[in-house]
């Protein structure tokens, strides 16, 4: 084979890679923009202030404020990884630190297991045990709400988090774990002041993972939320929505075009909500990780003769990548 | 399989016999009849060591790969404490006191520090990986005294010129020669009196190489170092005293030869150890 035909060859697989890539973004695209001009669609025929800051959504009266389903959806969110991601490192910790070799395979297909469990069967279970388990204990009468939501939640998004936090912080730790035996670390010296940090990034791409799935998981979270619409709830124990959850109960019986792209805009409202979040964590991890307290007034980079000397480039890139 | 009582020239001792002298030690570690096992007894990796390695000198331990070199290293320090199933049997001394017996093993291993083979800095800063060991609590180390204390870590493992203006900076932007001078300085900083080196330099290019080598010669005026090398030119670059392990077929280390450095390279006692000297074996 001469070489015109090789680089012909080169070219054709360059262009097959080119044109798979191209069809991922332009659909991805294609899919924001449709969603987008679909849900903006709601505009023409309501005020934004009513959307963006009503605290009411009813179908009947023709109101779409979105406050309510906002809040329950940031909530249940915000309260799962709180209780999530502490609780995922001391499970990781234990592990990889504790656990003996049999446990840990054990444990470790377990939480693999659980990772594949459809979320209707997490609703299930929730429905079953968990609601009225919150309906006795608070006294609540429907006993649905951001609280059952959120411990059902916890469940599903224990898996993802608990699966990589463990992958980050065994890695760390087998590098690092003699280094401070060495200068006289205790177990809880070394995770604390070493392995836990050094795991930051895998901890944080977790957390971004479990984020995902906190705000966008829908059957479960639907089955024992309540969906209240109508209002901001006050306790975590009475009826409450999310945005999926929303979309999900009362698309099907969305008659009028206007209620479709009121839910429509949720959609696209959910969409940006869960790429700001996902961008605002990796742009504070990106930035932690790099440069650990550098200071950097104080003292310059090592000085290369040529700062667009092609080797330096492409060591930056590297370690940007 | 017992080693000749040795005779320290420079110091005009025997060392053999300098336990019993009096005043301070002239034998900082020794094994007496060592075995070492993994996996519960199942496997033996060393067998009846028996070994005196001088205060402040440079012991070589040199040998074919397996030959338990390194889990000898590694007993040292107790190392082997985190591998579940490893047994110990016979003595292992340190100033004196077995080490298998030491009730505090943070304090053994503050007596006992140890550089790996890769290097192996912590994710933090060039200063925090000094100050590592001196702000565990178990050193008692005044908040004050940790400038200075570091600074002069630094110093003694010869990296201070080259990272004092970036003390802030992250241990991971050196080079790979530089990290492992920030670990030898982060194991001297918290003052130990033995450091163990497992193969320091593998990771590193030659002229890193010659560094830490420079390094080890000065390190030697006020540290027992204990080095495991594969690279024998450098065994007798660095070392006053060679301890040659080998494998039988049972592949469970055994001390052939021990003794002056230069005796071992130019007048090898042992066939074994002349054929793997002169590269013949291993």
């Amino acid at each position: 084979m001469n070489t015109a035909t090789l680089r012909r060859k080169a070219i054709f697989v360059q262009s097959i890679f080119f044109a798979t890539a191209a069809v991922l973004i332009l659909t991805s695209i294609a899919l924001v923009l449709f969603i987008g001009s679909q849900g903006l669609r709601l505009f023409t025929t309501y005020s934004p202030a009513d959307f963006f800051f009503g605290t009411s959504w009813n179908q009947s009266t023709h109101t779409y404020g979105v406050i309510p389903l906002l809040y329950g959806s940031l909530m249940t969110t915000f309260l799962t990884l709180l209780v999530s991601v502490p609780l995922a490192i001391l499970v990781a910790i234990f592990m990889v630190e504790v656990a003996p070799a049999p446990m840990r395979r054990v444990m470790r297909s377990t939480v693999e297991l659980f990772a594949a469990l459809p979320s209707v069967i997490f609703g299930l279970l929730a429905l079953t045990i968990i609601v009225p388990w919150v309906r006795e204990t608070f006294n609540a009468p429907l006993g649905k709400g951001i609280l059952p939501a959120t411990i059902v939640l916890i469940f599903m998004v224990q898996p993802t988090i608990v699966t990589i936090t463990e992958d980050a912080v065994r890695t760390s730790a087998s590098s690092l774990r003699e280094a401070c035996h060495a200068v006289g670390a205790t177990r809880w010296q070394m995770l604390s002041g070493v392995i836990i940090p050094a795991s930051r990034q895998g901890i944080l791409t977790a957390v971004i993972l479990g984020l995902g799935r906190a705000v966008g998981e829908t059957m479960a979270v639907q089955m024992v939320i309540g969906n209240i619409t109508v209002r901001i709830p006050k306790t975590l124990t009475e009826g409450a929505t999310t945005m999926p959850a929303t979309i999900v109960t009362q698309l099907p019986e969305a008659a009028d075009p206007q209620t479709r792209s009121a839910l429509i805009m949720v959609g696209f409202l959910l969409l940006i909500i869960a790429f700001a979040l996902i961008l605002s964590v990796r742009t504070v991890t990106g930035r932690s990780s790099k440069k650990p307290k550098a200071v950097k007034a104080e003292a310059p980079e090592p000085v290369s003769p040529d700062p667009r000397d092609p080797l330096r480039e492409l060591e930056r890139e590297m370690e940007a990548s | 399989m017992s080693p000749q009582p040795i005779t320290d020239s420079k110091q005009g001792v025997v060392l053999g016999q300098a336990r019993t002298n009096g005043g301070m030690s002239q034998i900082e570690i020794e094994a007496r009849d060592f075995n070492f096992f993994y996996d519960n007894g199942g496997f033996k990796a060393l067998k009846d060591i028996n070994l005196r390695m001088p205060r402040h000198q440079v012991t070589a331990l040199i040998g074919p790969s397996g030959c338990g070199k390194s889990t000898f290293l590694r007993a040292i320090n107790r190392m082997h404490d985190q591998t579940p199933g490893t047994v110990t049997q016979g003595e292992l001394l340190f100033e004196g006191e077995d080490i298998n017996r030491a009730e505090d093993l943070i304090v053994l291993r503050r007596k006992i520090g140890m550089i790996f083979q890769r290097p192996n800095p912590f994710p933090m800063s060039i200063f925090d990986n000094v100050a590592y060991g001196l702000r565990l609590e178990a050193q008692g180390v005044r908040k004050s005294e940790i400038n200075d204390r570091v600074e002069q870590a630094l110093r003694d493992a010869y990296l201070w010129d080259e990272v004092k203006d970036k003390l802030r900076h992250s241990g991971l932007a050196l080079s790979g020669g530089q990290q492992q001078r920030l670990c030898i300085a982060r194991a001297i900083a918290v003052k130990p009196e033995v450091l163990l080196m497992d193969e320091p330099c593998a990771a590193l290019d030659p002229i890193a190489t010659l560094a830490i080598e420079e390094l080890i010669n000065e390190l030697v005026k006020n540290y027992t170092i204990v080095i495991v090398t594969h690279n024998m030119q450098q065994a007798a670059r660095v070392s006053q005293y060679t301890a040659f392990f080998t494998t039988d077929d049972s592949r469970t280390g055994q001390l052939v030869e021990f003794g002056h450095t230069t005796d071992i390279f130019t007048n090898p006692k042992d066939s074994r150890t002349e054929d793997y000297i002169t590269g013949r074996f291993g």
